[in-house]
């Protein structure tokens, strides 16, 4: 763990020195090429009126999520219907309802839901960190076939894949079971990428030469030596395979069919879907709650986001 | 390598032969009759389900629809990341981290959601951009049948566009600063050094991403599904996607694992055919 935070710090302290240039570069420009007062407000209008388009509908919903059915058709669909101390009952309300609608279930989706993405990830992971390494650092008969099929996969649409894997779990009588979605998404030819394009830049020869020279077993240098020096890139693989389990709608909406088994994804569908259904506000609280996982996964580790983005473009 | 391996042919490889397989099957009642009540027997039909397929107007349909979909979609999605990224990336403005995450968020959330959420904001009795627009004497309906692809573009583009902004974002810090130093000296000014400099050096990060979203697009299912639930014009079969899994579940004729994988694959080689004449277009340019 040690040489991770090591790492952390010196990217840290790297992104602290970019951060400084940029400023320094802008006093340092000549008059002639500082930006004029026009192109910077132009500049920032334009980076206003984008971020309010990409934040608005999460604006709208957070509101939507406090109204019953008819303040939402009669109220000012930009502000709460209810003065702020009344607040906290008409979230209460919504809640009961959304707990109504659910059957009780919500938390049971959102938990179903973790269980998949966290457990996929974690395997998918492992698996493609294996196969990274193994494709960067060996050489076996057969390694640049199988890199292509991979990577032909990484271009196939996945969804296609959805109802032949449907069948093969039918046949095996896998279907609605928590195994039915967890298997599929543990593999992802993107984290394969991830994987070999990080083992290829951050795990160096002369380690794993000293290494065996020392008398380490290849399964004890991947173990204690690779793993550790991946680390990072392992946290990014996770996050990317986290995110696609969860936002994944059709393979749970093919696999599974009843409702303690379903992801909240398709919980929230199967709302919508009803023709009778007319609590939007309760929907859009459980909407909200729904991706709440999520967002605090994003917040809390966004510079790995960054960094596995980078690699795909820069290699690309 | 080998847990991979074997987890990879049982999801990706196993899956596909057995699309192909299945793809020259046809599930019948035994005793010939449609409504025989014996029971099914899998019958080899050769190439009839991709007959099937091929000769049939609402696949043609659909695929037409995702064809308009991607052709507006995916360059409006890329152009937009591309520019916002250009204009985060310039030292025009400084604290740029806000605005970065704020366009990133919406790949957070799951695109169920997000198409549930601009579903009730297409709304007209509770969507305050629709309300909001008749005030100032614009009637749009979201749902109309001539404007419903662009909703729907609308929705995978607040969704993504974030995300191909980051990934634009990383190749244009890449780009040695003594690039743009020796620039300007020569004189360039800052939007030379971005048409001249910026833009052919992330052209590998756009080409890629465009392809990913090409790819992203042929598969289109989780809008339109939604969509459906608000809006009685989008068929079973509005997509082809839509049009496979409504036939493997039955509810569209002829049903089952065969039709459905003929239609499976036939998309399949489709987005193969694009994104080979988009890489080599890519490549024609570039020479």
């Amino acid at each position: 763990m040690s040489s991770a935070t090591v790492n952390e710090r010196e990217r840290r302290r790297a992104e602290r020195r970019l951060e400084k240039q940029r400023a320094a570069a802008e006093h340092d420009l000549p008059r002639s090429m500082r930006p004029s007062a026009a192109v910077k407000v132009i500049t920032v209008v334009v980076l206003v009126v984008a971020l309010f388009y990409f934040l608005f509908p999460i604006y709208w919903a957070i509101i939507a999520s406090t109204k019953s059915p008819s303040q939402m058709v009669g109220t000012n669909g930009m502000w709460f219907a209810v003065g702020l101390g009344d607040l906290p009952n008409a979230i209460a309300s919504n809640y009961a309802t959304l707990l109504g609608w659910t059957r009780g279930n919500f938390w049971r989706w959102v938990l179903n839901s973790l269980i998949y993405s966290g457990v996929s990830a974690a395997i998918g992971t492992i698996a493609a960190v294996m196969a990274g390494y193994a494709t960067a650092k060996f050489n076996f008969r057969g390694k640049n076939a199988a890199i292509g099929v991979i990577m032909a996969c990484m271009l196939m649409p996945a969804a296609l894949l959805t109802i032949p894997q449907y069948s093969i779990f039918h046949s095996l009588h896998l279907t609605n079971t928590m195994l039915s979605i967890i298997i599929p998404c543990c593999v992802s030819p993107f984290g394969f990428f991830l994987g070999r394009v990080y083992a290829q830049s951050s795990v160096p020869d002369e380690l794993l030469e000293a290494a065996r020279i020392d008398g380490a077993s290849e399964a004890r240098i991947f173990f204690t030596i690779v793993l550790r020096l991946l680390a990072p890139a392992m946290v990014t693989i996770f996050l990317f395979l986290f995110v696609a389990t969860w936002n994944n709608f059709l393979l749970p909406l093919m696999m599974v069919s009843s409702d303690t088994l379903k992801p909240v994804t398709l919980g929230l569908y199967g709302m919508v879907s009803l023709a009778t259904f007319t609590d939007r506000g309760a929907l859009m609280m459980g909407a909200l709650l729904g991706v709440l996982p999520v967002i605090v996964l994003f917040l809390g580790l966004q510079r790995f986001w960054q960094s596995g983005l980078a690699a795909g473009a820069v290699k690309g | 390598m080998a847990p991979f391996a074997i987890l990879f042919a049982f999801v990706f490889i196993l899956p596909i032969g057995w699309a192909v397989y299945s793809s020259f099957f046809r599930q019948i009642a035994e005793g010939g009759g449609a409504y025989g009540g014996g029971k099914l027997v899998n019958k080899f039909v050769g190439l009839q389900n991709f007959q099937y397929a091929i000769t049939s107007a609402d696949f043609w349909t659909g695929v037409g629809h995702v064809l308009v979909y991607t052709v507006i979609q995916v360059p409006v999605m890329i152009i937009a990341a591309l520019a916002l990224a250009m204009v985060v990336d310039s030292f025009v403005v400084k604290h740029v981290t806000g605005f970065r995450l704020g366009y990133f968020l919406p790949y957070a959330i799951p695109g169920v959601v997000a198409s549930i959420i601009w579903v009730y904001l297409y709304n007209g009795q509770i969507s305050p951009i629709v309300k909001g627009l008749a005030a100032i004497g614009i009637n749009v309906d979201f749902f109309a049948d001539n404007v419903v692809l662009l909703s729907m573009a609308n929705i995978t583009t607040w969704t993504f566009t974030g995300y191909n902004m980051l990934i634009f974002l990383a190749a244009l810090q890449a780009i040695p600063h003594d690039l743009y130093e020796a620039a300007r000296i020569d004189g360039a000014n800052g939007w030379q050094i971005a048409m001249k400099i910026k833009l052919p050096n992330v052209r590998g990060a756009a080409l890629l991403a465009m392809l990913l979203s090409i790819v992203g697009t042929i598969q289109l299912f989780n809008e339109p599904q939604i969509m459906a639930t608000a809006d009685p014009g989008i068929s079973k079969s509005y997509t082809p996607m839509m049009m496979a899994l409504n036939t493997s579940q039955g509810t569209l004729t002829p049903s089952g694992d065969g039709p459905a994988s003929a239609i499976a694959i036939v998309m399949a080689l489709i987005a193969g055919v694009l994104a080979m004449l988009y890489t080599l277009a890519e490549r024609k340019v570039n020479e």
